[in-house]
């Protein structure tokens, strides 16, 4: 042996990469919402809880919180029931092209929502919209059918963009559940009907109900699908209530407050949620999980498989390719109201928006490099923090796992409003009205995606290969180098890509936080739209669904290639 | 030189202490062996001495180093330890060929190129796997894994080894053959080993001498494999170190007299007031017969297990059990059936008080 002994140095590297894990998470992440805590329960130089119940009391706050939790119940309860129906329809009986359709039902997730009801905006507003003015034009209607502008309309947009992430959670959990707890119940002399609800329901039910609260923690902060839908008939909920505020006041004091009270409901109901569901997971998990790819019990659905799949795909055309053609082609009209013949179509607005038209060449560009350095930064970030909590041994990591889970409970809209508390100048860094506010906002609104992915590649690292380098005569930094970041590589890919393709999308946080010259892609459609300039905004619509799916594709064949490799 | 001394060496995870007081010296070059049941903290000693844990109190000295010193805090990093270590998991880095693998060491020890390859080539075919040094661990099977591992710890020449299971996952046949060619290699090279494992055919098998630690981290007897199993020092050893046969045997003023009934004792007899004893023995060795002297019992149940007969024998209402050589038994009339009387005898037995046997659960 060769080497002196020496003292353990008082800050090693381990140090370092703790302090630098907890400042990222501070920085970005925990102080933003310390500020709207701080500004909702600090009034006039004291705590006062009298204000934020005033706050609370005022009609139109009062109003917002219950349309949210209206709104979120009715998503919840028609998500819940759409997605479970189809998850039984593909996993558990003789459907036809059952892969197939499976494949079909996922494809929502990839239509941000508030496209989904920029389009359902087009084809059922009372007046101007397309089905509503077919039969009030051709079968003597008096009144339109149905009315978007309206909580029933705004519910059935949320749940058809909404229901898969059900329909994910209960395939899985039907996929994997052990056959032998049914056929022993079958042995047993049980028969279907009472298997179903004495076995399989109580087995799924975890499943279900984490779906449902992800849907309901979801549909409390969404913006999108409110915003275009809602505020034409008055219909407000917490986040647009926010953005409403913030932007009609330019930041006065009472438009902050009420913002910070609302985003302080907004976190606490989420963080309460995320912890009901934990419970729930927590308590469902030992049961299900035996090993995979058994055959489960199919009910043969006889005269009704053919019914059933052809109403599986007029739900999917009806929900998907509709408004998806719709966009298209409204994209493609001279002048919005216009009927679709051929002599009003061109792609004259698809060139525009693309090679001339300087606000929607703008939104592409920042969206693009805003997508790509949030993604960037925060895979490296995320990278690091999740090393820190999955891998090392050191003393404060508490911290850190309380810190690193609070990004997956804060939502958009108090990200946001948080970034405008903390970085506009009253901490000595002003960075409002730039691109950079809406750049710190996404890295934090995305640190969850890149924790999670890079979470479960690090998991997968076993120690003892760190240890093995180590052996070897590694430091803990060759090691890192050598090791560790090759084999949690895709992780990381997985992170960008979780990240740079959402953010192309992104509304909620960039509208409260544009300026002029920093429209994102969802700014400048939304704003559009507003504007007015329907067929500009439809047309922009289109392009982003072009170069979503697309992206979607390519990360698909990617992922599928290497998972094979 | 690379002797281990550990003095006075706990190690606790808040309230749960795994190691107590623990002290050890290991020789230069020889095997030596820890052994004891899973869970028993062997492994958490081994990752002691590679560094990969400090001791919550105590000193670890490698050679003539300090390496750990809870006292003073002084803690040698794993990576200047100057070791080997070959893990359970084999440990081997899925995204390296077998050539990059074993070369890992060299690279960072920043050996030049050429001697670096003709080093790696060489302890490549030390461990017979030439041919094999472009592949990916994936296209290898477990066992030329775990050469890779073992190949990957010999390549810096270290002068310490440390394994920790490294056989559990192979079959019979590789894990004998794996085993044999361990302990040439350590001959060869001239270096010290510390093996951990729960296995004692492999502990017996491979060492210069065994250390075997008990459930709560205590190390109950060290000595060379024969000393472990010919002589254990207590019912603990004796337990661990075999099916061990326990006969009843109480005493009656100044005669012993076995289980129920009164047949004295035809052997040496043991030394103590208690009233309630305790013969343990392996089924070895026990010498069963038709007739001739010794205690008189019933062949309660025979079994023929192929090479060997089982025969589990009642003595006046306590049971022992023996087997005979198939081969032999058929050549001296020694195939009994269920109920026939027969005669028993022993060659080696350990006397122990009953009650201390009945603490470890015997």
């Amino acid at each position: 042996m060769s080497t002196q002994s020496k003292k353990k140095p008082f800050i090693g590297t381990a140090g370092i990469i703790l302090f630098l894990s907890i400042a990222i998470l501070v920085v970005f992440v925990a102080f933003p919402v310390i500020l709207i805590l701080f500004n909702a329960f600090w009034a006039k130089g004291e705590f006062n809880l009298v204000d934020v119940v005033n706050v609370l009391r005022e009609p139109d706050t009062y109003q917002a919180l219950l349309n949210s939790v209206f709104i979120a119940c009715g998503t919840t309860i028609g998500s819940t029931i759409v997605g479970t129906f189809f998850a039984w329809l593909v996993t558990r009986t003789d459907l036809p092209y059952k892969n197939f359709m499976k494949g079909l039902f996922l494809v929502p997730f990839m239509l941000p929502s508030f496209i989904g009801a920029l389009a359902w905006k087009m084809l059922l507003s009372p007046r101007a919209g397309y089905i509503n003015r077919f039969f009030m034009d051709y079968f003597g209607f008096e009144e339109p059918v149905f009315n978007i502008y309206s909580y029933y309309g705004i519910m059935a947009v949320e749940v058809m963009y909404l229901f898969p992430f059900v329909f994910i959670q209960v395939c899985g959990a039907l996929e994997r559940m052990d056959p032998t707890l049914e056929e022993s119940a079958r042995i047993s002399g049980a028969g279907l009907f009472t298997i179903t609800r004495r076995i399989t329901i109580p087995l799924v039910l975890p499943s279900i109900l984490s779906g449902s609260l992800l849907i309901m923690l979801y549909s409390m902060a969404h913006f999108g699908t409110v915003a275009v839908l809602g505020i034409e008939n008055g219909i407000f909920n917490i986040p647009t209530l926010i953005y409403e505020r913030i932007h009609q006041s330019a930041g006065s004091f009472a438009a902050i407050r009420t913002g910070t009270v609302l985003a302080t409901v907004l976190v606490v109901s989420a963080a309460f949620i995320i912890w009901l569901q934990g419970k729930i997971l927590s308590k469902g998990r030992y049961q299900i999980i035996a090993g995979k790819s058994f055959r489960p019990m199919e009910l043969k659905l006889r005269g009704l498989r053919y019914p059933l799949l052809i109403f599986c795909l007029a739900y999917i055309g009806f929900t998907i390719v509709l408004p998806t053609a719709v966009i298209f082609m409204v994209g493609g009209l001279k002048t919005y109201g216009l009927p679709f013949t051929m002599e009003n179509l061109s792609l004259d607005n698809y060139k525009f928006i693309l090679f001339d038209y300087k606000t929607t060449k703008d939104a592409i560009w920042n969206s693009v490099s805003l997508g790509l350095s949030a993604a960037v930064i925060t895979m490296f970030a995320g990278v690091m923090i999740s090393y820190v909590i999955v891998k090392m041994k050191v003393r404060g990591k508490g911290v850190l796992e309380f810190l690193g889970m609070l990004p997956f409970s804060v939502p958009g809209s108090v990200i946001a409003l948080g970034v405008i508390l903390a970085w506009s100048g009253k901490f000595g860094i002003n960075l409002y009205n730039s691109v950079w506010i809406i750049l710190v906002a996404y890295i934090a609104r995305y640190m969850a995606f890149s924790l999670k992915a890079n979470s479960a590649a690090l998991e997968q690292v076993h120690d003892s290969l760190i240890e093995a380098a180590r052996a070897c005569g590694a430091t803990m930094w060759q090691s890192l180098r050598d090791i560790v970041l090759p084999l949690v590589k895709p992780g990381m890919f997985a992170a960008f890509f979780l990240i740079f393709l959402p953010s192309l999308r992104e509304l909620t946080v960039s509208i409260m936080l544009y300026a002029p010259t920093t429209r994102t892609i969802g700014v400048a459609i939304y704003t559009l739209n507003e504007d007015g300039e329907t067929v500009m905004s439809a047309a922009l619509a289109g392009i982003a669904l072009v170069i979503i799916i697309t992206g979607q594709t390519v990360i698909s064949r990617l992922t599928g290639a290497s998972a094979k490799g | 030189m690379a002797t281990i001394q550990l003095e006075g060496v706990s190690r606790r995870y808040g309230q749960h202490t795994v190691l107590e007081g623990l002290n050890l010296t290991v020789n230069h070059g020889e095997c030596f062996t820890l052994l004891g049941p899973s869970g028993c903290g062997k492994t958490v000693l081994l990752r002691l001495i590679a560094g990969f844990e400090d001791p919550t109190s105590g000193s670890i000295r490698i050679g003539d180093d300090l390496v750990a010193d809870a006292a003073t805090g002084v803690t040698v990093p794993p990576d200047s330890r100057d070791l080997g270590v070959v893990f359970q998991e084999y440990a081997v880095w899925p995204h390296m060929s077998v050539f990059d693998n074993v070369g890992y060491p060299l690279k960072l020890a920043g050996v030049p190129k050429e001697e670096r390859v003709s080093r790696v080539m060489e302890t490549i075919a030390l461990v017979n796997l030439h041919g094999l040094e472009k592949r990916l661990p994936s296209e290898l099977s477990g066992g030329q894994q775990q050469r890779v591992a073992l190949a990957r710890a010999l390549v810096g020449k270290p002068s310490l080894m440390l394994l920790d299971e490294p056989l559990s996952n192979l079959d019979a046949n590789l894990r004998e053959e794996m085993r044999f060619e361990i302990k040439e290699l350590q001959h060869k090279l001239d270096i010290t080993v510390m093996y951990v494992t729960h296995d004692q055919e492999i502990a017996l098998a491979i060492s210069d001498r065994i250390a075997v630690m008990d459930g709560k981290g205590a190390i109950r007897q060290i000595g060379s494999p024969e000393d472990i199993f010919e002589k254990p020092v207590d019912s603990f050893m004796f337990n661990f170190m075999g099916v061990a046969n326990f006969l009843q045997v109480r005493r009656e003023g100044s005669g012993f007299f076995v289980g129920q009934g009164g047949q004295p004792v035809p052997w040496d007899k043991p030394q103590g007031d208690a009233v309630a004893w305790v013969a343990a023995f392996r089924p070895s060795d026990v010498i069963i017969r038709r007739d001739g002297a010794g205690l008189k019992g019933i062949v309660k149940r025979a079994s023929f297990l192929g090479p060997y007969m089982d025969y589990l024998v009642e003595i006046d209402g306590t049971h022992l059990r023996t087997s005979v050589d198939t081969h032999e038994a058929i050549m001296r009339d020694l195939m009994f059936t269920d109920g026939e009387p027969c005669i028993v005898d022993l060659r080696e037995k350990h006397w122990f008080d009953a009650q201390s046997l009945g603490e470890v659960g015997a």
